[in-house]
């Protein structure tokens, strides 16, 4: 050891996380910041993200669940109670209530005494993808546009260093999107906001150049780790040109493709879950090993992301991963190793161009929101996502331990009191309710009156919602009257379900095939053609797996009825009674799904439907599983359960079974 | 081998008309049910219904347009502007079957998902099987069963042209929607391939000029001219997403049915549903051969014209059994 060789200074490494309550997951967050964590990653539970308070009936089974609850002023103040954020810098996995969280985190840090000016942070606040992937949506297109421009226009003038929006192609990802599916449909939505901003005239066009400094984004990076350094550099490339020709960005400090990653988690396993910790390391490299086109900031996904929510531990786990790297390894002594390479300089050519393409078709149609309105976005990610399940369902993609090399050592992970995974307290809801009504009690109701006035009358002016909110924090409005207030103004909005596409090559594979003559055939026996309920209860906004089984079962030769997410129980007893189908398939993964089968069954049986046969799948532990099953729930269905010709058999059988008719043979 | 115990008619009916839900529902199951045996017990069902309602009951009403014009989103509207009226609203959806599986996916439920959980709204979907043009043939007696039991009667079918507005035979009054900017609808009215519907309305007006041009063409296209009856079609522009124009389409589509009643015409159409239905039928399975066997298209018309009233089912099976050859 000579002279110590100068490094580049490493990304911000987080934990996204957040659970049961603000007290709690606040404890979580300085544990995690003793531990070298150097930025903050909210998780919020589901009724905070979709704007209702806990005792609101679609929050039964959420509240506290996948992340922390957030009422008001003073939950926000307990989730960052002893972190100055003056000298934080948090990111919040926050949308469409993007401007009401972030009123409550600027009037948390008022009272903490720091100024707007010093805040340093991000907030999601990208509601189109919400339509495509992440569900927590809303209001329809145009007014989340609006609040979007709000956040942007206010934070460039008021909170400087914020990033107000994160373009995310992270979740397209996850809803099965290709490297140029990402590409393409992020710049595209970059494109919808940057001109919404522009034509909302709250910028100057001498401003404008700030704005567009100021947007960030936040990509996925999967498993071909190579292609998916390619797709950073085209990104980066992209977005320069963009921000270069479209809005005369001149600096090209503010041209700077700024972002931020989370690592796949769609190709993490149930199976052989261990094997995930190879498959996140190898992840990060992909946005790590290019200098230039190296992320801002990262978060990585545990070990046990397949199985349920991830323990302290795992997290730990998870941050030392990118400690090593950055800290141990020589990675940030070198400049960019890939310039000059003409291998990834042809890929990055490629995926440039398959990206222009597509962005040129979007802006055919009229640009991102009507290409999301008429589903046709929303129907090129299912058609991708189907792909990418028959290939694995074939053996053409590989999954290690999933479907192939599936022998296995009893794994010791799993093992353990608690399987492996965090329970979330069940009392978390009923006290998170308690706070809740106390909050309420002691507030003046005068004032929460005048703040929700003027915030309903700004809503309708068109002025910046900012203010207004900020205001609405203070006074102790909560989060549910906040979003009601909006929701009464600009309307609620069901999103495309993009499953009417065209049938795939495997539904004419012979199995497929085979399966099909039976499910005709047992229509006939039946008097009428098999009808399947996919039923998505409760606020869960995990759509993939319902949208493969959708359109599994309509090429193999069911009727489908399929609403799309976050109905009611009682909705999906009135779908199944109206629609006259055979059995119902539930879908949960946020981890509600004992509260939701107890409902569905409740309201099943007011109908007279007591008997009518019910599956699910989703994220369901074994021990929940059994539970389910003594409820009468027929078959429960996992990620490891990837045969799903199979799984259209079994459900034919069980159909078959009701009606007294003997089981098929196998197909 | 049956599997599924077929219920008893007269009391399915009773309680299709007390308008129990679920009743409707295995009624609907049981119209859906090609067994003879369940069909046998269909026809006994929809002659147990009261018939003063399936002749002049309620108010059936076909919407239909080109893929994408918003006839689910305009239902949706439709169905709150009704409910506040205190109308009770039953919904058929028909959507297309995929060609290639046989399968279907029912979408058009998650646009008028609106109406929630409420009671008084019942909306079945139905898959277009292929065999029934833009129409299934469960259509027109699923519709009789709804009458029975709901106010309302909207079905929802794609089309425009000529076959697929068929749906305009077998209802009271008929909504077209027209897409803005698509020029379709009115080539379509001009050159006399598509039957004048009873209201047009231009959706999507909150998209302006191109909504407004479509409307001004529309309104131009059809002049003065009438339908065979002597309705002369209003042309209406509203917007399912702002929620304008609705109340005033519910007006017209009203307004049309109080035309019939002064009329006179109003259980005469009906009639003539199901004569268009029993034809329809007819020629679907035995081609134009089958409609001669019982001497053309238009000794059959004026003969079921005057027919004593049967349930479609049964009056069917009475006209088939004289084409088919003696045993
Ligand atoms: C993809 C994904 C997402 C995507 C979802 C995209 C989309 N539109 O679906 C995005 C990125 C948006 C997302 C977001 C979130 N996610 Co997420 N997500 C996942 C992930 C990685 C994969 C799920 C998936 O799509 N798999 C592919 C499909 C095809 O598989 P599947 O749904 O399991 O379906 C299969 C079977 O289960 C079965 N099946 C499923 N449903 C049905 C229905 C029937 C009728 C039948 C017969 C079979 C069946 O058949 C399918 C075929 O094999 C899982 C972890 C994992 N690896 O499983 C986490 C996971 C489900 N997510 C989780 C969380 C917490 C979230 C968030 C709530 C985080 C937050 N606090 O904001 C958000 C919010 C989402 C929301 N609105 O609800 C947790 C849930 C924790 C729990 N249950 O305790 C998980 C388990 C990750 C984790 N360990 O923390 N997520
Ligand atoms: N701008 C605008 N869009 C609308 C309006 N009504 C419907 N849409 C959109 O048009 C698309 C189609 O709406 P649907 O109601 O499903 O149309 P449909 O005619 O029932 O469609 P199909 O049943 O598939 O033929 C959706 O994306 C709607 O959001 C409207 O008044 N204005
Ligand atoms: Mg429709």
């Amino acid at each position: 050891m000579t002279t110590p060789v100068k490094r580049d200074k490493p990304w911000l490494m987080r934990t996204y996380s957040g659970h049961s309550s603000a007290k709690a997951s606040n404890e979580l967050y300085r544990t995690n910041l003793s531990k070298g964590q150097t930025g903050l990653s909210v998780a919020f539970d589901l009724p905070t993200q979709t704007g209702y308070d806990a005792d609101h009936p679609l929050a039964r089974g959420e509240v506290g669940k996948v992340g922390v609850p957030i009422g008001n002023i003073s939950d926000m103040a307990a989730l960052f109670d002893q972190i100055p954020l003056g000298q934080m810098n948090t990111s919040m996995t926050i949308n469409a209530p993007a401007a009401w969280l972030l009123a409550l985190y600027v009037a948390v840090a008022e009272r903490q005494g720091a100024t707007p000016a010093q805040l340093q942070g991000t907030t999601q606040n990208d509601i189109l993808k919400e339509y495509l992937s992440r569900g927590t949506y809303i209001f329809p297109p145009q007014p989340s546009v609006r609040l979007i421009t709000d956040i942007i226009a206010y934070t460039v003038k008021h909170i400087p260093k914020w990033n107000p929006t994160n373009i995310c192609s992270y979740h397209l990802q996850e809803a099965g999107a290709t490297p140029t599916q990402e590409l393409a449909y992020a710049l595209s939505t970059a494109i919808a906001i940057l001109d919404a901003v522009r034509d909302s005239g709250q910028i100057g066009a001498e401003g404008f150049e700030q704005v567009v400094g100021r947007i960030s984004f936040f990509v996925n990076a999967g498993i071909r780790f190579i292609e998916e350094t390619c797709k950073m550099r085209a990104f980066g490339e992209m977005w320069d040109q963009l921000a270069a020709q479209r809005y005369g960005a001149q600096n090209e400090e503010m041209r700077r493709f700024r972002y931020g990653v989370q690592v796949n988690s769609l190709g993490l396993t149930e199976a052989q879950p261990e094997n995930n910790v190879q498959r996140i390391v190898l992840e990060m490299l992909g946005v790590a090993l290019s200098k230039n086109a190296r992320a801002r900031a990262l978060q990585l996904p545990a070990w046990n992301e397949a199985l349920g929510l991830p323990r302290p531990w795992d997290q730990q786990w998870a941050l030392r991963m990118q400690q090593v790297l950055a800290f141990e390894t020589d990675l940030l002594e070198y400049g960019d190793i890939f310039d000059g390479s003409p291998v990834i300089a042809a890929k990055v050519k490629s995926l440039v161009d398959g990206a222009t393409a597509e962005m040129a078709r979007v802006q055919e149609q009229g640009g991102m929101v009507p290409a999301i309105e008429s589903g046709y976005v929303k129907r090129q990610l299912v058609t991708s996502h189907t792909a990418r399940m028959r290939a694995i369902e074939r053996g053409d993609l590989k999954i290690v331990g999933l479907n192939c090399y599936r022998e296995t050592e009893v794994s010791p992970l799993t093992g353990g009191v608690d399987s492996g995974i965090m329970k979330v307290d069940p009392r978390a809801e009923r006290e998170q309710i308690e706070r809740l009504n106390a909050f309420r009690a002691q507030r003046n109701t005068t004032e929460v009156k005048a703040a929700l006035a003027n915030l309903a009358e700004t809503a309708r002016s068109g002025a910046n919602i900012m203010p207004a909110s900020i205001l609405c924090a203070h006074a102790g409005v909560t989060t549910g009257e906040w979003s009601q207030t909006l929701r009464d103004i600009f309307g609620e909005y069901r999103a495309p379900t993009g499953i009417d596409i065209p049938a795939n090559d495997d539904s004419r594979s012979a199995r497929a095939v085979a399966i099909r003559t039976q499910v005709i055939q047992t229509g006939e026996e039946l008097g009428r053609p098999l009808r399947l309920l996919i039923g998505k209860p409760g606020l869960d906004g995990h759509s993939n797996g319902a949208e493969q089984i959708a359109v599994k079962g309509r090429d193999v030769g069911f009727e489908i009825v399929y609403e799309g997410i976050r109905l009611t129980p009682e909705q999906i007893a009135k779908a199944a009674l109206e629609e006259g189908v055979h059995l119902i398939g539930l879908s949960v993964l946020s981890g509600s799904h004992v509260e939701m089968v107890e409902d569905v069954f409740n309201y099943l049986e007011q109908a007279g439907l007591k008997n009518l046969p019910v599956v699910i799948g989703g994220i369901i532990p074994e021990s929940d599983a059994v539970l389910l099953k003594a409820r009468g729930i027929a078959a429960v269905y996992t990620p490891k359960d990837i045969d799903m010709n199979g799984i259209m058999v079994d459900i034919l059988n069980l159909i078959r079974k009701h009606h007294d008719l003997p089981p098929v043979a196998a197909i | 081998m049956t599997r599924l115990a077929l219920p008893d008619p007269a009391a399915l009916a009773l309680a299709v008309s007390a308008r129990d839900r679920l009743a409707l529902a295995q009624a609907l199951n049981l119209l859906d049910d090609r067994r003879p045996a369940a069909r046998q017990c269909a026809a006994t069902f929809l002659d147990a219904l009261p018939a003063e309602k399936q002749a002049s009951g309620g108010h059936l009403i076909g919407i239909t347009g080109p893929p994408g014009a918003g006839k689910s989103s305009l239902t949706a509207t439709l169905i709150q502007v009704w409910r506040r009226r205190g109308l009770k609203v039953a919904i058929l959806a028909v959507d297309p079957s995929s060609p290639i599986s046989g399968g279907a996916l029912l979408g058009d439920r998650l646009r008028m998902h609106a109406s929630g959980a409420d009671r008084e709204v019942f909306i079945r979907s139905l898959a277009c099987r292929g065999e029934f043009g833009g129409l299934s043939a469960e259509v027109w007696p699923m519709s009789l069963a709804m009458l029975a039991a709901f106010d309302i009667v909207l079905v929802e079918t794609v089309g425009v042209g000529q076959k697929e507005i068929d749906v305009s035979k077998m209802t009271d009054t008929t909504c077209f929607v027209a897409q803005p900017a698509s020029g379709d609808s009115i080539q379509f009215l001009k050159a006399g391939i598509m039957e004048i519907p009873h209201v047009i309305v231009v959706n999507k007006e909150d998209i302006g000029m191109a909504a407004r041009k479509t409307l001004s063409e529309l309104k131009t296209t059809l002049g003065r001219r009438t339908d065979s009856d002597g309705w002369q079609a209003p042309a209406l522009s509203a917007s399912a997403a702002l929620g304008s124009g609705i109340e005033a389409l519910a007006d017209a589509l009203d307004r049309h049915r109080h035309w019939l009643l002064e009329r006179g015409q109003f259980t005469v159409r009906r009639h003539r549903c199901q004569a268009e239905w029993l034809v329809k039928h007819l020629r679907e399975e035995f081609g134009r051969h089958g409609i001669n066997r019982l001497g053309g298209e238009q000794v059959l018309f004026a003969e079921l014209a005057h027919a004593p009233r049967r349930s479609p089912i049964a009056a069917y099976e009475e006209l088939r059994a004289r084409i088919l050859p003696n045993p």
